[in-house]
């Protein structure tokens, strides 16, 4: 039987925000433990939460981007259950009016486009860390995290595929950095992921029973987790039994799934409306002004680059896969002046791959927009040549300077004057006299040893174009 | 001889100097030791009363004091007090030191007032008869065989025994206005959201109000000057100003509609109680009032109403208390669940216990539609009546609970009848208006009784003044138990 796997993905990203969601202590990660958990988020009897109007912002820049209904009125609620790194006994988060409904990203599979929808996306409080090491049997309690604003997003249940879900998730990462409302580190937990995994006879349009995934927070655990559990859930029901609704936990290390809790373990979260905070309303005024505050979204800067920078798709989807990196590429070509293909080429050839190398953002690169447009001129005028650039580049990036005293200090300028260039090849060729005449007589793959006694002879520096005419023209003597 | 001097009596003596905030806080501290067996407080701080009151003798001589520097003020224990321990009568709570000041006290501190001491009352505030005390019940100045109402019970105890000349309260399910009138005093609910709660311990945070419990009207204005006013650490405070309560006093009430509810007068309602609200009807007639009957249909739903949501909110709002971060945690366990299980069995007392259980019941899967959301309507359904009410009148009158004062544990083995007690201010709380309770009269047996009234929303001025002219006429309030002269 032909199987249909059938994803959908809850997204939790930690919004960037000053302080914590009801609390004024600082969200900031990384602190020592417990210094940013005010009496607030340490659940002390008598205090009160108030709502962070930033974060509620974020929310509705979030909804705008992915064109889904702005709820004017949200209501926050509580979600009950006994937890230690739970300080006040319940989580306050959004249950049956979330501030956000019913939009849509769009997604690239293999050249075919898709779009994939989102049910809802609602403010919550991340809880504290349990830490259950180094601490001689017992557990460490963190509440720094407790408190820190989460926007979950919940997709409907509409990928097919890892591949899907990974370009989904991929997706909403660009995104949601493009807004500023999440730095995307999924290292320290700002973007989390669980996935609702089912499978079903192809075909079929009832859905399976499915399995939630937890504890897949990179690209390629989502990827391993989802492919593994699909084809267990596929196992599962070709040897004649049926899939279990449960939590399932990933292991990274085995690779596999394996069961967390079922169904009947779940809790009663118990919700209801939390008598604490009014519901959440704002007016067509306050989603206006946060519209002023939205982007260029990618898929729009994408378009914009292949028409107006005339790259090809694959090159303006590296320059905007975020929009530090979009903004560098602008500034370059702006700064420099030159051919926009060719600072693509640079910004997301050679530069691109310093970046990956030492693993380091754009914003983070050694060689600042300014400097790069420096050298892409010196390039585009003939003063060096593209191999000699490459070079240049190097000494930029371990700090040597900039491209135009870096080339007068290692004396790196393109000899382009044809007449010493003709000196040169009249000696390569007299010092040659036996490769010479083997050319003559018909062994013309010769022409780039020539070419490259030459090259050698002045350090790389002649203007490969012109040595490759006087050598013809000589070579014909 | 100061223990029964309004507040205002009090403020011009120590303006006049004729006497200082610390010997008035040794008078009070004396009267406190002195009548111990009334069980009114729970922790009392003579040193850091001194203290304070030495910086009030101080203000006053600088002449920056106000009308409260240097008076001393009992607060329940269910408001934190930075540095002091704030129990709320619950063994769970029973080592907890607040390291912070709710608004409330902050707001006293300002003031000038001096913490006289933290009063005793129901744990959790959650009785009508502050028998539920892990401190031990209070006793009723006018009986001391009988309860003082609850759960504001050692603050209503201290005011009518003369132990403090005010006192802080709070008011759930008529926590303020129950105790007020079976101790003989005046007691005031303001309206939801008047009152800052921030740092008031939560029991049931959609109902729970913070207010006070005095000798008179007059001195409820005084109180709530500095009580009242938006918080914005408190997102259910309301941002709306404040007068001075105390300016609008003594206004006539010639052509003042006062409504009766029938439903307050049915069946239930003691006799002698039934008889003393009519004759206290029957001397606002001679203020000039114009009484008219309204009708309250869905008030006969308050009570299942209120005892769904209360717990409700109440089960969630004590699941904090876990052994986890502060309080009381069980001695011996063998793993997480265990600790948790053994902490909050050995911490919390019975009622407590019994309305956690009401509550995460009334939310569980499968029965909140039935019973939280259904509550919910009827509450809804309860306030709609009072609007309805109050286009036709502008005051509601009506006994503050079906009988006086009751013995010390007649009721402790019968939950319903201990609640019922609430029947008459259940619905003021559901509607969130204001409320009071002031003294009309006493039984055969020498307790008790009070007239309730109740305001429209934020309309405390009008509240005050009609409780403040009928005790211009009546001598009710003056009372003093005997043995406390």
């Amino acid at each position: 039987m032909e199987w249909e796997a059938v994803i959908g993905l809850e997204v939790h990203i930690q919004l960037l925000t000053n302080s914590k969601m009801f609390s004024g202590a600082s969200a900031r990660y990384g602190a020592v433990p417990n210094t940013q958990a005010c009496a607030v988020d340490v659940a002390l009897p008598g205090v009160l939460p108030v709502m962070n109007v930033e974060a509620a912002r974020m929310a509705v820049k979030f909804g705008l981007a992915i064109g889904a209904k702005i709820n004017h009125h949200s209501v926050f609620a509580r979600k009950n259950y006994f937890y230690p790194d739970l300080p006040k006994g319940y989580q306050i988060s959004q249950y049956e009016l979330p501030i956000v409904q019913a939009g849509h990203v769009d997604i690239e599979v293999d050249g075919v486009s898709k779009r994939i929808g989102v049910t809802r996306a609602h403010l919550e409080e991340d809880a504290g860390k349990s830490l259950h090491e180094d601490f001689h049997g017992l557990s460490g309690i963190d509440l720094n995290r407790a408190g820190t604003p989460l926007l979950e997003i919940v997709s409907e249940p509409d990928m097919r595929s890892t591949g899907e879900a990974v370009a989904y998730l991929k997706k909403l990462h660009e995104l949601v950095r493009y807004l500023e409302i999440c730095d995307g580190n999924m290292q320290e937990g700002s973007f989390r992921c669980d996935a609702n995994v089912s499978v079903r006879p192809k075909g079929e349009t009832k859905l399976g029973t499915r399995a939630e995934l937890k504890n897949i927070n990179s690209f390629r655990f989502v990827e391993r987790a989802i492919a593994y559990e699909i084809e267990r859930q596929i196992d599962v029901c070709e040897g004649g039994g049926t899939v279990v609704q449960e939590t399932r936990l990933y292991d990274p290390n085995k690779d596999e799934t394996r069961s967390m809790r079922s169904k009947e373990e779940a809790h009663d979260y118990r919700y209801f409306p939390d008598p604490d905070l009014p519901p959440l309303e704002f007016d067509d005024e306050f989603i206006r002004e946060v519209a002023k505050t939205l982007p260029e979204l990618p898929d729009a800067k994408r378009e914009r680059f292949m028409r107006e920078y005339a790259l090809p798709a694959y090159d303006a989807g590296v320059l905007t896969a975020t929009h530090e990196m979009a903004n560098y590429y602008e500034e370059t070509v702006r700064a420099s002046g030159v051919d926009p293909k060719l600072a693509a080429n640079w910004v997301a050839g050679d530069l691109a791959g310093y970046l990956n190398k030492e693993n380091r953002t754009i914003a983070e690169s050694a060689v600042s927009a300014p400097m790069l447009s420096g050298l892409l001129r010196r390039i585009a005028d003939n003063t060096i040549s593209g191999k000699i650039a490459k070079d240049v580049l190097d000494a930029m990036w371990n700090g040597e300077g900039d491209a135009d005293s870096i080339i007068e200090k290692k004396g790196l300028t393109q000899i382009t004057d044809t007449g010493a260039i003709e000196k040169v090849v009249d000696e390569i060729l007299a010092a040659n006299s036996k490769q010479l005449e083997q050319y003559r007589s018909g062994q013309e793959k010769l022409f780039g040893y020539f070419v490259g006694q030459v090259m050698k002879a002045t350090a790389g520096k002649a203007n490969p174009k012109q040595v490759n005419d006087v050598l013809k023209r000589k070579l014909r003597g | 001889m100061f223990h029964y001097k309004s507040l205002a009596e009090l403020s011009s003596a120590l303006h006049a100097k004729q006497v200082s905030s610390i010997e008035l806080t040794e008078a009070f501290l004396g009267r406190i030791e002195r009548f111990k067996q009334l069980n009114a407080f729970i922790t009392v701080d003579r040193e850091r009363a001194l203290a304070q009151a030495r910086v009030a003798d101080k203000r006053i001589s600088e002449g920056k004091a106000g009308p409260l520097t240097g008076i001393p003020v009992a607060h329940k224990d269910i408001f934190c007090t930075d540095g002091m321990l704030t129990t709320c009568a619950s063994k769970i709570l029973s080592n907890f030191v607040a390291p912070y000041d709710a608004t409330i006290i902050a707001r006293f501190k300002e003031a000038g007032a001096v913490i006289l001491g933290k009063t005793n009352m129901d744990e959790f505030a959650m009785g009508s008869s502050n028998e539920n005390s892990y401190f031990g019940p209070v006793k009723n100045p006018w009986d001391q065989a009988a309860v003082p109402g609850g759960s504001s019970g050692g603050s209503a105890a201290a005011v009518a025994g003369g132990l403090a000349p005010a006192a802080t309260g709070t008011d759930t399910g008529g926590s303020i206005r129950q105790p007020a009138a079976f101790c003989g005093i005046t007691g005031l609910k303001p309206s939801y959201g008047r009152v800052s709660r921030y740092g008031m311990v939560a029991f049931a945070s959609s109902l729970d109000q913070g207010g006070t419990l005095v000798r008179c009207a007059e001195d409820a204005a005084c109180i709530l000057n500095v009580m009242a006013g938006f918080d914005r650490r408190d997102s259910t405070s309301v941002d709306l100003p404040v007068p001075d309560y105390t300016q609008t006093l003594g206004h006539d009430l010639k052509g003042l509609r006062v409504g009766l509810p029938k439903e307050f007068f049915g069946e239930g309602l003691n006799t002698e109680v039934g008889q003393a609200i009519e004759q206290a009807i029957a001397e606002y007639k001679k203020l000039g009032v114009e009484v008219i009957d309204v009708d309250m249909p869905n008030c006969n739903l308050a009570v299942p109403c209120y005892y769904v949501l209360a717990p409700a909110e109440a089960s969630s709002n004590l699941a904090r208390y876990d052994g986890v971060r502060y309080g009381y945690r069980a001695s011996a366990y063998t793993d997480l669940l265990d600790m948790y299980k053994k902490t909050r069995s050995q911490g919390f007392g019975a009622e407590v216990k019994r309305r956690i259980l009401i509550g995460t019941y009334a939310l569980s899967a499968g029965y909140y539609d039935a019973y939280y959301l259904k509550a919910l309507k009827l509450r809804r359904l309860i306030a709609e009546d009072f609007k309805r009410a109050f286009e036709r009148c502008d005051v509601i009158a009506g006994p503050t609970a079906p009988t006086t004062a009751f013995r010390l544990g007649a009721k402790v083995d019968d939950p319903v009848a201990m609640y019922l007690n609430d029947i008459y201010t259940i619905p003021v709380n559901l509607a969130g208006l204001p409320g009071m309770s002031i003294p009309a009269g006493f039984d055969g047996t020498g307790h008790p009784i009070g007239l309730q009234l109740i305001g429209q929303y934020f309309k405390e001025p009008r509240l005050l003044n009609v409780a403040h002219r009928y005790q211009q006429v009546t001598d009710w309030h003056n009372k003093i138990p005997k043995g406390f002269e």
